[in-house]
């Protein structure tokens, strides 16, 4: 029983997170009075992408050839880490919220290696400020994480999720002003509004783009799915480790589907106000974006202050 | 008995391999490979003398007292510290004496390879009498060795006139350093009227505080010289450049780390009450000089000096550590204070195995290429894919990222900070907050350091014509880095059981003995705090982490469209040819960081352009614009200091009238002074 959970676990990261980006997509169209692209037209990209034939830089080393695979097995083993619908399975061996912080840095790690494999300018900028921004970030990211840490007194995040202490009136500021924290965190890692635009192609602006714009085919796909498979992994924390309600804490199949249930409604609510921000919001200038972040990395003070 | 003899031994060995490199010096072969061999063997002993002593004895393994003369007492003690030293000395030093067998071929001819095999084997053996020497003025003498040799290896290099500047800067600074701790060790037999440790610590507990913090800040400086905190620092960006790869290594990894060690040795062994600022202090110039060093790393683009800056900023992550550990010790929580220690002594051990695998790679790339410089590099991996690889790996443990075993002494500070941040003081609360926010700050930009170094170094174009000529290096050179990046990963994994050694070595310490320690057992290799609220097995995450890999490669490349086909072609270049101008180079990869770190870093823009015509200054025939950082603690800190010790010494001047007769009145006053004074 418990093994099917995990393997619902495994495969439920990869096989939801293109939704979510279709829901952004949707909410965005919905708000510039367009009509859209369909919610599901992601899984049809990916799997047109699979299909394609592919060209590799003559300029590109073994990095570029396998760090798709290595970006891609790290959103897969960081959404085993986190409780998405179920707290009761406690995974207590890699579940660590730093664990989870720096898998996700392995990632970014690659993939801005990977971006500057091809020897092209825009691929260089690009992990320039990839890395830039969310260096400046991981205050932000791991303090408003140790706020809810204080709280449960662990930094398991699938205990932190079961403690369920977050409704009490006394903690109600501080996680909130972490939540603000982690959003913030969550725009830069994931790169949306303010930080970068995840659907311009000009050469001025683009970070996440510009990193991966020699790849195609299948490497891409699975590049642009990881994306993906990214942006979900911090809706489900943003949802979940800050707002832990309706998630599983028995076994059994009514409570997961609640859980599963309550989540996409969760992470609905998130993908709303971030297609909100998407359209009535300006990219910041690039030298602006430390303002945020440390206003990220403040808010998360403060919050461990009040405790 | 015999565990004393095999001490001996060990270091019989090294004065060996000193004097046979010396006697054999007419031939640079039979000299250079007498003194990797003798090294080789003697780093060996010292490891299995280490794990010997571990597996065998349980705190005290040895005492060894001989009375030569009245206060010099050739005094040796091992206990689990300075066995875990020993251990960290031979392992670090056996790759390197491998490394240097191949590495010292191009001195042949040019210097003396006895010189360099007498030097390298009398380093060893200082740094290996330093961490067992428990007499002061041994203690001091094995401290000078220890120094001196290193400054002979640093200038070794001599014709490059930046080396014997180095080297002077790092004899300086080191006999600073050595001053403060000459002085602490004069208070010290004030009180105990002994140079001996343990007469040292009987009389240390009737000291008064005024003279306990005067020592406690006295050992901050002095030994935080050798370990290089901001701000006396300034010797090890220059110095390990200097000299040779694989004494770099051995520099940046081991010899720094002794300073930590006698701060460990001297706070933790020898005090028994420990006042809540010190640790505060220490907590404060460790997250000083992490974020310092790393922003001052990511400026560089000197190989090895960036390498050296980043010894700065894992120096700061191990005093975290260790400043949380005073920190919860004075607030009377032993068992929080033992895990700290041992998240410090965990980042000793590994910033010991990744920084000598970084110099090592680096050397590696130095010797094909003849330069430092990273903007003459690019495209390396083609043409080194073994160090290339090493490197990488080298990066991925430095920047704290898992499996390896960086990221695991990291997660241990993390956690202790976070017990800190727990505190119900506010006041203690915000600085480990403020400790937490630059370590995470730390490892951020060390990891954006790391892609500019391995993108910059390995990856794209070569940007000059040298990259074409590089071959990969030679057999010993991979061996010892291919070791030392399994070492890497294994330390990773075997974390969890790291962690229960070093917390049983940190507990054996004698501020600890009142301490209870209790084991949480570890459930698959896993990493657990004390009070068990926190775990993370690194073999699972390992194994579950390579099955995903392996599975996803197999899907993606074997199971979904077989049939495709991959063409190489050039990469986009909008039209015009690419060249390696093109690319982006280490200094515009961290400019951003820089630009906004302006406040810190002071970076200045100099344009200078010259028109091709002067009247209409339209068109620039040529421009170079210079980029510079200026070092605030230069401006700050040594300049005033520069300016006044000028002013006295133009003061002093005045006494100085080159009349022989006035000399002999002033020895004359100084004697009769002296009489009066006695």
């Amino acid at each position: 029983m418990t093994m099917f959970f995990w393997a619902l676990q495994l495969i439920f990261v990869p096989l939801v997170s293109p939704f979510f980006i279709g829901v952004v997509r949707k909410i965005k169209a919905k708000l510039q009075n367009r009509q859209g692209a369909s919610i599901f037209q992601v899984y049809r990209d990916l799997w047109k992408m699979m299909r394609k034939d592919e060209v590799i830089s003559s300029d590109a080393s073994w990095v570029f050839r396998q760090a798709p695979f290595i970006i891609f097995a790290v959103t897969i083993i960081s959404g085993l880490s986190i409780p998405i619908f179920a707290s009761f399975l406690v995974n207590s061996l890699t579940g660590d919220l730093l664990m989870v912080v720096y898998t996700l840095a392995l990632g970014t790690f690659f993939l801005a290696l990977a971006g500057m494999d091809t020897g092209s300018a825009f691929g260089g900028f690009g992990s320039s400020r990839e890395m830039t921004i969310s260096a400046l970030a991981e205050g932000g990211f791991i303090l408003s994480f140790f706020v809810v840490a204080l709280i449960a007194g662990t930094t398991n995040l699938f205990t932190i999720v079961e403690t369920n202490i977050f409704l009490t009136a006394k903690f109600f500021l501080p996680i909130t002003l972490a939540f603000i924290g982690f959003f913030i965190v969550l725009l830069a890692e994931t790169g949306r509004f303010p930080f970068d635009n995840p659907a311009t192609h000009l050469e001025l602006t683009m970070v996440h783009e510009a990193m991966i714009l020699e790849y195609s085919g299948k490497r891409l796909a699975l590049i642009e799915w990881a994306a993906a498979n990214k942006f979900f992994i911090f809706l489900i924390l943003g949802a979940n480790i800050f707002f832990p309600v309706g998630i599983a804490q028995t076994a059994d199949f009514k409570a997961i589907f609640i859980g599963i249930v309550v989540l996409f409604f969760k992470a609905f609510i998130l993908c709303a106000i971030i297609g909100l921000i998407e359209s009535v919001m300006a990219k910041f200038r690039f030298f602006r974006l430390p303002d945020l972040l440390i206003t990220s990395f403040i808010l998360s003070a403060i919050a461990i202050s009040l405790i | 008995m015999t565990i004393e003899i095999n001490f001996f031994i060990l270091i019989a060995l090294y004065v060996c391999g000193a004097v046979g490199a010396l006697l054999f010096r007419k031939n640079d072969q039979i000299a250079n490979w007498w003194s990797g061999i003798m090294a080789i063997i003697g780093s060996l002993w010292g490891i299995v003398f280490a794990i010997n002593s571990f597996l065998h004895y349980s705190k005290n393994i040895f005492t060894y007292d001989y009375s030569v003369f009245p206060l010099l007492n050739l005094s040796f003690h091992i206990d689990q510290l300075s066995a875990f030293f020993i251990f960290i000395i031979s392992l670090i030093a056996l790759f390197c004496s491998i490394y240097g067998i191949d590495y010292a071929k191009h001195f042949y001819k040019k210097y003396d390879l006895g010189v360099l095999g007498f030097f390298y084997h009398l380093f060893i053996a200082g740094m290996l009498l330093v961490v067992s020497a428990t007499n002061g003025l041994l203690f001091l003498i094995a401290w000078e060795i220890m120094a001196v040799a290193s400054y002979f290896l640093v200038v070794y290099d001599r014709e490059n006139k930046n080396n014997i500047d180095a080297g002077f800067l790092y004899l300086i600074m080191t006999h600073v350093g050595t001053a403060f701790i000459v002085l602490a060790f004069l208070i010290m037999y004030v009180f105990a009227g002994s140079f001996d440790f343990t007469a040292i610590k009987a009389g240390l507990v009737l000291m008064p505080d005024f003279f306990k913090n005067t020592i406690f800040v006295l050992a901050l400086i002095g030994f935080g010289t050798k370990a290089g905190i901001i701000p006396v620092h300034i010797w090890l960006p220059s110095a390990h450049p200097a000299a040779p790869s694989h004494i770099s290594a051995l520099m940046s990894g081991v010899m720094i780390k002794t300073g930590i060690y006698m701060m460990i040795r001297i706070f933790f062994d020898m005090f028994s009450s420990i006042p809540l600022w010190w640790g505060i202090v220490v907590l404060i110039v460790g997250a000083t000089s992490a974020l310092l060093g790393v922003l001052y790393a990511l400026t560089e683009h000197d190989l090895k000096r960036l390498l050296a800056y980043h010894s700065i900023e894992n120096i700061g992550i191990i005093l975290l550590g260790l400043g949380s550990s005073l920190i919860f010790y004075s607030l009377g929580n032993l068992t929080l204070a033992i895990f700290s220690l041992a998240a410090a002594l965990f980042h000793i051990l590994n910033h010991a195995v990744f920084k000598a695998l970084l110099f090592l790679s680096a050397g590696s790339v130095i010797s094909q290429t003849h330069t430092r410089n990273i903007e003459k590099y690019g495209g390396l991996i083609k043409y080194m894919p073994l160090t290339a690889f090493f490197f990488l790996i080298g990066s991925v443990a430095i920047s704290g990222l898992p499996p390896f075993n960086g990221f695991f002494s990291e997660w241990m500070t993390f956690q202790s900070l976070l017990q800190g941040i727990a505190s119900t003081d506010i006041f203690i609360k915000l600085i480990f907050v403020l400790a937490a926010g630059s370590l995470a700050l730390t490892g951020g930009l060390a990891l954006v350091c790391f892609v500019k170094v391995f993108g910059a170094t390995f990856l794209a174009r070569p940007r000059s014509e040298i990259v074409k000529q590089a071959k990969e290096s030679s057999i010993l050179f991979s061996l010892s880095m291919g070791a030392l990046a399994t070492i890497c990963l294994i330390f990773g994994i075997a974390s969890g059981y790291f962690g229960i050694l070093l917390t049983k070595i940190s507990a054996s310490l004698n501020i600890f003995q009142n301490a209870t320690l209790f084991f949480n057992e570890s459930i698959n290799g896993s990493l657990i705090t004390p009070n068990g609220s926190a775990t993370v097995s690194a073999p699972l995450w390992f194994i579950v982490f390579a099955l995903i890999l392996i599975l996803v490669i197999f899907w993606v490349k074997f199971l979904i469209n077989k049939n495709q086909i991959i063409k190489i072609g050039a990469t986009w270049d909008c039209g015009i040819n690419l060249n390696e101008r093109m690319e982006i180079t280490a200094t515009g990869f961290s400019r951003s960081i820089v630009t906004i770190f302006s406040h810190i870093l002071r970076p200045s823009i100099q344009h200078e352009v010259e028109y091709n015509d002067s009247e209409m200054r339209f068109l620039h025939k040529s421009k170079i614009v210079r980029l510079e950082i200026h070092d605030v603690y230069q401006t700050y800190f040594y300049q005033p200091i520069h300016k006044l010790i000028s002013i006295l010494s133009s003061k002093a001047k005045s006494i100085q009238s080159g009349n022989i007769n006035i000399y002999i009145l002033y020895i004359l006053i100084t004697l009769i002074f002296i009489l009066f004074l006695l």
